[in-house]
């Protein structure tokens, strides 16, 4: 019964809040007024849009020529390349975060007691983090040029492969050359990264644990590792969100080639809108399947994620 | 808890009321029609001294500028070129279509050219063109991409042929008449085995760019062109790719691509980012290419150049029609000075001047004709080839065989290096695409 009383008084305070309540809520909406106001000229707009988009007959000639409902999500679903390139990027993203992970972690372990050379290991493995992933690619456009390139005549000496040959001209060779350029461009911003959750570790702990006799590999195993997990798991979020949304270097490289065999599923939506359809409403639609996708990825990594804070 | 409700609801409906605005800033309900609406021109345009906005690619910038530079010292208009990167053309003019920003005179990729003329890019001045005194004299290429249900749209602005060359140092090594470059495709494929046969290091009989759709086209359309066949039914919405003369063409380098150094190395992946270097290096035996880019090497080559035009399979010639066309876009609201612009590009004097006299070719056949005396005599034979040259016209042609991994790159890939036998397959996959 006391519960009951006190559940209406909550509810009419509530409905008819005081006029010092009402002049703190206003204030309230004051602060967060300008946040909102660019939060739904930023996010929600743009998504508004894509989502009308999506369902809508949009050339990229000839503007919006009314509904298309469902006909543009029907045609993403029927075209191959989805199938071909849904499964290339989930190779990539796959390949890209087991590789770049660990090499971010032995790196982070690597530089970050403070030794005599490594403020400038540090800065030599940060400099590609410095440039931008179109001028990165570039540069190594260059480097696999077999015409100007300089890894053409070395491979071809180590015989495996021809001088004139191109290493972005098959399937298998353009996607690990993406992969080494992506584990360069970002293996120091993710070692970074590691630092920081490295360096959050108390001492204490491995002062302790060096006491009671545990080795550095045990110390690796039952404490860095285990402190080291909301880290290990947000450098996670990050690579694979990052990988499934390749586009750049994919696009500068190898422009989906050969044969679509790397086609990404943000190169295809620019294809879609761009260079093959010209069809802004199918790019839209796949871009709205893109965003549900990784809504849904991103949803279970911060639930995993937030199981093991519980735990 | 209203109040809060309420505001929550005033926020969905700005928001909403904000996606109209944006959605109705972007529609174009009641334009975008094939073919702009014919508009009253004077026979000459008008010279009034207005500023003309252009848009061209970078690739033809050389020639865009020598033809501005000309306009620009003889008349009153005066126009501002600006050069747009080859990769940026498609979105900027999608983006300046919605918004009705396009400029007043707009040069394209010939083989985009439909594409855009039936999205109502370019206004229709199909009286204007009719009433050229030298229209017989231009090459149509340029103005049939163009030309949709009897309207005319475009007129040629660069022309870009392809033609056979031949290093002759090569031939002489190989045994052949260095004078003599084939005249069918049996003959061009005795001519790259033998050159093949010299076993030099890294030279080859012949070249493919097997991953370019554009340069493909560009190389082998015209043999089938010259062979009597058609890559395309008239409306441009039937791939005849597995035609007879078609997979003769095919299976001209997939016999080159069968023996050592028939092809030159990297030919199979080959993007089209640099198929004209081997030859220019001296290293590849014969094969189709651009003329733009051998008039340089007559003077100045490391080696002696043969140029032809492209054989079909029985003997015959004929050229690719590439480079861009020109058309005044639905937006200017200076229609009579940019005509002002193209009919004077039209003239023979302009021909002369732009184009001959730089050494660029023409699209007036009188010009390519008479305005070379003082060019490389191999300049003659390449011109003579536009008569019989051809563009193709299809509006989705450049999804169906330009773009990267388009389904005639995969067909060329099975028939010159795969299984063969899914020809049949990859020209129903064009025809997919060229219905839409």
């Amino acid at each position: 019964m006391a519960a009951e009383v006190a559940a209406t008084a909550v509810r009419r305070a509530v409905r008819t809040p005081s006029p010092r309540g009402r002049k703190d809520a206003l204030r309230g909406w004051a602060f967060v007024a300008p946040t909102a106001i660019l939060v739904v000229g930023l996010f929600i707009v743009p998504i508004g849009l894509v989502a009308f988009m999506s369902g809508s007959d949009w050339s990229l000639m000839g503007g919006n020529r009314g509904s298309n409902f469902p006909d543009n999500f029907t045609n993403v679903l029927a075209d191959p390349l989805l199938g071909q390139s849904v499964s290339f990027t989930l190779r990539y993203t796959l390949l890209t975060t087991l590789i770049l992970m660990p090499i971010a972690f032995l790196l982070a372990l690597l530089v970050q007691e403070a030794r005599r050379w490594n403020n400038v290991l540090r800065t030599a493995i940060l400099v590609p983090s410095a440039l931008g992933i179109a001028s990165s690619s570039l540069l190594f456009y260059a480097l696999y040029s077999p015409q100007v390139g300089p890894l053409n005549p070395i491979l071809d000496q180590l015989g495996l492969m021809d001088v004139r040959e191109s290493i972005l001209g098959t399937a298998n060779g353009a996607l690990w050359a993406t992969v080494v350029l992506v584990v360069w461009r970002f293996a120091g911003y993710y070692m970074i990264l590691t630092m920081v959750g490295l360096q959050a570790i108390p001492g204490d702990i491995y002062e302790a644990a060096s006491l009671d006799g545990a080795s550095k590999v045990t110390q690796l195993r039952k404490i860095t590792l285990p402190l080291l997990r909301p880290t290990i798991a947000m450098t996670m979020i990050l690579s694979i969100t990052g990988s499934l949304l390749a586009f750049d270097q994919f696009y500068i490289l190898t422009k989906g080639g050969p044969n679509n065999e790397t086609m990404t599923i943000v190169l295809l939506i620019y294809k879609y809108a761009f260079e093959t359809k010209k069809d802004l409403g199918m790019a839209a639609a796949l871009s709205v399947l893109v965003l549900v996708a990784l809504v849904v990825v991103n949803l279970f990594q911060l639930r995993a994620l937030r199981g093991r804070d519980k735990d | 808890m209203a109040r809060h409700h309420s505001f929550r609801t005033g926020a969905a409906v700005l928001a909403g009321g904000l996606l109209l605005a944006g959605l109705t800033a972007c529609g174009s309900d009641d334009e975008g029609e094939a073919g702009g609406d014919a508009v009253s021109i004077p026979a000459e345009g008008t010279d009034d001294g207005t500023t003309l906005t252009m848009w061209t690619r970078a690739p033809l910038e050389r020639q865009a500028i020598n033809a501005v530079e000309a306009y620009n010292a003889t008349h009153e208009n005066q126009v501002e070129l600006e050069i747009l990167p080859n990769d940026d053309v498609e979105g900027k003019v999608g983006a300046a279509a919605q918004t009705d920003t396009l400029p007043d005179i707009l040069a394209g990729d010939v083989v985009r050219i439909p594409y855009w003329t039936n999205e109502g890019i370019f206004l229709d001045i199909t009286e204007q063109i009719d009433s050229l005194a030298n229209l017989d004299d231009l090459q149509q290429g340029h103005i049939d991409a163009g030309t949709i249900e009897g309207g005319k749209h475009t007129l040629p602005f660069v022309t870009d042929i392809s033609v056979m060359v031949w290093n002759k140092d090569l031939y002489e090594q190989a045994g052949l008449d260095p004078e003599q470059g084939p005249q069918t495709l049996d003959e061009f494929v005795e001519h790259a085995t033998a050159v093949a046969a010299l076993d030099q290091e890294g030279v080859a009989g012949s070249y493919l760019a097997g991953q370019s759709g554009g340069a493909l086209v560009f190389k082998l359309l015209p043999s089938i062109w010259a062979s009597g066949g058609e890559p395309l039914s008239a409306d441009g919405t039937e791939a005849m790719m597995a035609s007879d003369e078609a997979t003769a063409v095919y299976s001209a380098y997939r016999q080159l691509a069968e023996i050592d150094n028939g092809l030159g190395a990297g030919s199979r992946d080959e993007t089209g980012a640099t198929w004209t270097a081997p030859f220019q290096e001296g290293n590849i035996g014969v094969m189709p290419y651009p003329f733009t880019a051998v008039t340089g090497m007559f003077e100045d080559g490391p080696f002696e150049v043969g140029v032809a035009p492209i054989p079909g399979v029985d003997g015959g010639g004929s050229t690719f029609l590439g480079g861009d066309a020109i058309g005044i876009s639905r937006s200017s609201e200076n229609a009579a000075q940019a005509w002002n612009f193209m009919a004077w590009l039209m003239s023979d004097e302009a021909q002369q001047t732009v184009f001959a006299d730089n050494n660029d070719t023409a699209a007036n056949l009188t010009v390519l004709a008479e305005g070379y005396a003082d060019a490389d005599p191999r300049t003659a034979i390449a011109n003579a080839t536009v008569a019989d040259g051809r563009t193709p016209v299809a509006v989705n042609f450049n999804e169906a065989f330009n773009a990267a991994g388009s389904p005639w790159q995969l067909l060329i890939q099975d028939a010159v290096w795969g299984d063969a036998s899914t020809i049949e397959a990859h020209n129903d996959a064009i025809n997919a695409i060229l219905a839409q």
